[in-house]
């Protein structure tokens, strides 16, 4: 017991030290005797925190050993700066992995525009954002039995972030695609659905408008998919794709695409299997993975009436879980088992649990999980 | 005039043309020949005789469903006389490239055009037909309404709603560069005097066809200056239009509400890019390009109404064709002439024959062709004599 206590009290002034300044967190920590996993935490705004909190109680339930590094860094409450950007990015050197939720852009801006999230996904370099559209087992929408995957490159596009007011009341914005960037996504692609065992990517463009900026990524598309040849390709235009993933979304397997389209039919998609609250998605760089929801939004009207629909953290802590360690499966599967069950459905999904409601359903059912 | 002297004019009108019984309210064919009405030029709004109406057929299916929609007009004995006009690009003097002289002329004078659907050639050298009509008449609202089709079965039900869409400017804007090999950088221009005129124009279409909030789309949140410019020349025409209900929201919280429930939302208006994707996604909602009207509004009182879907060249010439949505826009077309009792006889007889689902064509499920499917529409307006 004396040993044990010691061990657990090690890891909590570590923590608080990390929080107070930034530059201990920098040195590598000391190895645990319980390989614990640190995980950066960012709430972000609106209902963030709240679902931070359904995470850390579900996988305290579960005795899962993962510690959380928190950092409130937001833009709308008046807490973010180049220090705090820093410190996240400190912890995120250390820990590689870090779960989040939206660090919400006012439309206010002061100064420079990119927001503190883009600013994030640059330093970090979290050029593929994937969601992960999945049909919930037990809640039918209008289109049952989805399994799509949606990648999409976030770091340059239309969020280059570089606008100008060249004439008084005639304003452009820059978007901006690079060979690189898109033969990186494109890869990233390939090998996402080769690794998963999926059969067909398609390219999703405007290039019969934007001739140069599409045809570049559409290219790079096409020659990365000729290294691939046992995967099937094939590419579409995104108004033709939104209108096919209204009326026949089955056609689809995993899409790949710029900023802007995969912001849209990441939504879309979401909207498609039953909303924000129950799609999950991650960010990935070379070197970092970061976990989040995969349709973003602060979600603000929700705060503090505890009705948020956790699925979708829930679900994308699972998978951080599965990345960290593989064998521990547990919180996955009770979550799934928490939403077929029904009977715990949250305001979004049309009944009236709260947040509070489902996590503890999730927590109870980890807590009588048969221990093998 | 005063307003109501307008008014008893028109509810004349309209119990001529048999779509006013007296006693009787129709509050959205006033309102609409009142918002033709408010229009820059009134174009002989009342038919003291033929109007002319410019047709340009179009390419692949264009000439069937054109015939088509003649054949149904003659019908329904539509007082529009029809001048047929093909747009091929020709390389005027300066070596810019325009639209035939005949057509531009046509146009000009009737005001109105109807259009098929128009083949864009790649690598033809030239910008697609689509892009130098809207130049030449500066089309810069594009308004399609998406209403669902009872008899049309798709998994959402009771959409109605419109989409205006800003046409002439936005990240459509064509200009692009290649900054070094491999890096291309695409310019989106908002200007504010684009903003305004769309914005404008939203509220008085929502005005004059009682409908009761439009939504600004948008992402002022990643593009803060240029959507920024944008949502505040919205919010700006709001103030001037203070009895329709004014809501912005982001473009990605649009999807993905309109996925789930589209009966949420009423009068969409939206810079271009937005508009391109949203307004084919609602189409898709109410069953696909086959079946949406749509409508291009221009600067000098020209409007032109056209259908989407693409020349279908695998299908020309078969008799395969569906010409619901020339049919549609063609109806459109009627509403803004202010020629309501025909639009209402046309699209009736049109939405029973797709509601009974004896004569369909392939797109719709059945396998009749083009020529029966028109015959059978035919029919009905010559019954409802």
């Amino acid at each position: 017991p004396q040993g044990l206590s010691g061990a657990r009290l090690q890891p909590l002034c570590v923590r608080s030290l990390s929080l107070t300044s930034s530059r201990n967190a920098l040195e590598s920590p000391p190895a645990r005797a319980d390989s614990t996993f640190k995980v950066t935490m960012v709430p972000g705004d609106g209902v963030g925190p709240e679902l931070m909190t359904a995470v850390k109680e579900v996988f305290k339930a579960g005795d899962v050993p993962v510690e959380f590094e928190e950092f409130h860094l937001s833009e709308v409450q008046n807490m973010a700066s180049e220090e705090k950007l820093n410190e996240v990015l400190g912890s995120m050197k250390n820990n590689r992995v870090a779960i989040k939720g939206k660090i919400h852009t006012p439309m206010e801006y002061k100064g420079e525009l990119a927001s503190y999230e883009m600013r994030l996904r640059r330093k970090l370099d979290l050029f593929a954002n994937v969601v992960h559209v999945n049909s919930l087992p037990g809640y039918s929408t209008r289109h049952n039995n989805l399994d799509l995957v949606i990648i999409r490159e976030q770091t340059e596009g239309e969020y280059s972030s570089l606008e100008h007011e060249s004439v008084a009341g005639v304003v452009e914005c820059l978007k901006i695609i690079t060979r690189e960037k898109s033969r990186r996504i494109a890869k990233f692609a390939f090998d996402y659905a080769t690794k998963k065992g999926r059969s067909k990517v398609t390219a999703v463009h405007k290039a019969n408008i934007m001739k140069l900026g599409d045809g570049l990524f559409l290219q790079s598309c096409a020659e990365v998919a000729e290294l691939y040849p046992k995967i099937k390709y094939e590419n579409i235009i995104i108004d033709n794709c939104c209108m096919q993933l209204v009326q026949n979304p089955y056609q689809f397997d995993v899409l790949v695409m710029p900023n802007l389209y995969g912001n849209i039919i990441d939504n879309l998609a979401a909207g498609l299997v039953g909303g924000a609250g129950v799609v999950p998605g991650e960010s990935y760089s070379a070197e970092y993975a970061v976990f989040e929801t995969g349709a973003r939004h602060p979600f603000a009207q929700a705060v503090g009436r505890n009705i948020a629909n956790p699925t979708a953290m829930l679900l994308s802590a699972a998978n951080m879980l599965l990345v960290l360690s593989p064998q521990n499966q547990c919180v996955s599967v009770c979550v799934s088992l928490c939403v077929c069950v029904s009977q715990v459905r949250t305001r979004d999904l049309g009944g009236y649990s709260t947040t509070g409601d489902f996590v503890r359903a999730v927590v109870a059912n980890l807590r009588h999980r048969p221990v093998y | 005039m005063a307003g109501n002297a307008w008014r008893s004019t028109i509810l004349k009108l309209l119990e001529r043309y048999g779509a006013w019984i007296t006693g009787q309210r129709k509050p959205e064919e006033v309102s609409r020949v009142m918002g033709a009405v408010k229009s820059q030029t009134q174009p002989r709004t009342f038919s003291r005789g033929m109007q002319t109406v410019t047709i340009i057929p179009g390419d692949g299916i264009g000439p069937e469903i054109s015939s088509a929609v003649i054949k149904i007009f003659e019908a329904a004995k539509v007082p529009i006389q029809w001048e047929e006009r093909n747009v091929t690009a020709i390389k005027g003097p300066g070596g810019k490239w325009m639209i035939p002289p005949e057509a531009k002329e046509s146009m000009d004078k009737s005001k109105i055009g109807l259009k098929g659907p128009l083949k864009t050639p790649i690598a033809a050298g030239h910008p697609s037909m689509n892009l130098l009509l809207r130049k030449t008449f500066d089309l810069y609202a594009n308004v399609r309404p998406c209403v669902s089709i009872e008899g049309y079965k798709t998994p959402y039900t009771d959409v109605d709603l419109v989409t205006i869409r800003e046409n002439t400017e936005g990240e459509y804007s064509g200009i692009e560069h290649v900054i070094v090999d491999g890096v291309v950088q695409s310019i989106k221009l908002i200007t504010e005097d684009a903003s305004r005129r769309i914005a404008e124009y939203a509220f008085e279409y929502a005005r004059n066809n009682q409908r009761a909030s439009v939504t600004a789309v948008h992402k002022a949140n990643i593009m803060r200056m240029s959507d920024g410019l944008f949502l505040r020349k919205c919010r700006e025409v709001a103030e001037n239009f203070k009895d329709v209900k004014f809501t912005e929201m982001y473009l990605d919280t649009v999807c993905l509400n309109m996925v789930q429930d589209p009966t949420k939302f009423d009068v969409l208006v939206m810079p271009n890019l937005y508009g391109d994707i949203l307004s084919d996604l609602c189409a898709g909602l109410i069953g696909g390009l086959g079946v949406t009207p749509s409508g291009n509004i221009g600067a000098n009182g020209v409007a032109i109404f056209e259908s989407v879907h693409g020349t279908a060249p695998d299908i020309a010439g078969k008799d395969m064709a569906n010409p619901t949505a020339l049919l549609l826009s063609a109806v459109m077309m009627l509403r803004h002439m202010g020629l309501h009792g025909h639009a209402k006889k046309i699209e009736t007889a049109c939405f029973d024959t797709i509601r009974d689902k004896k004569v369909l064509t392939k797109d719709l499920g059945g396998n009749s062709k083009c020529s029966e499917f028109t015959a059978e529409i035919c029919r009905r307006v010559q019954d409802m004599e």
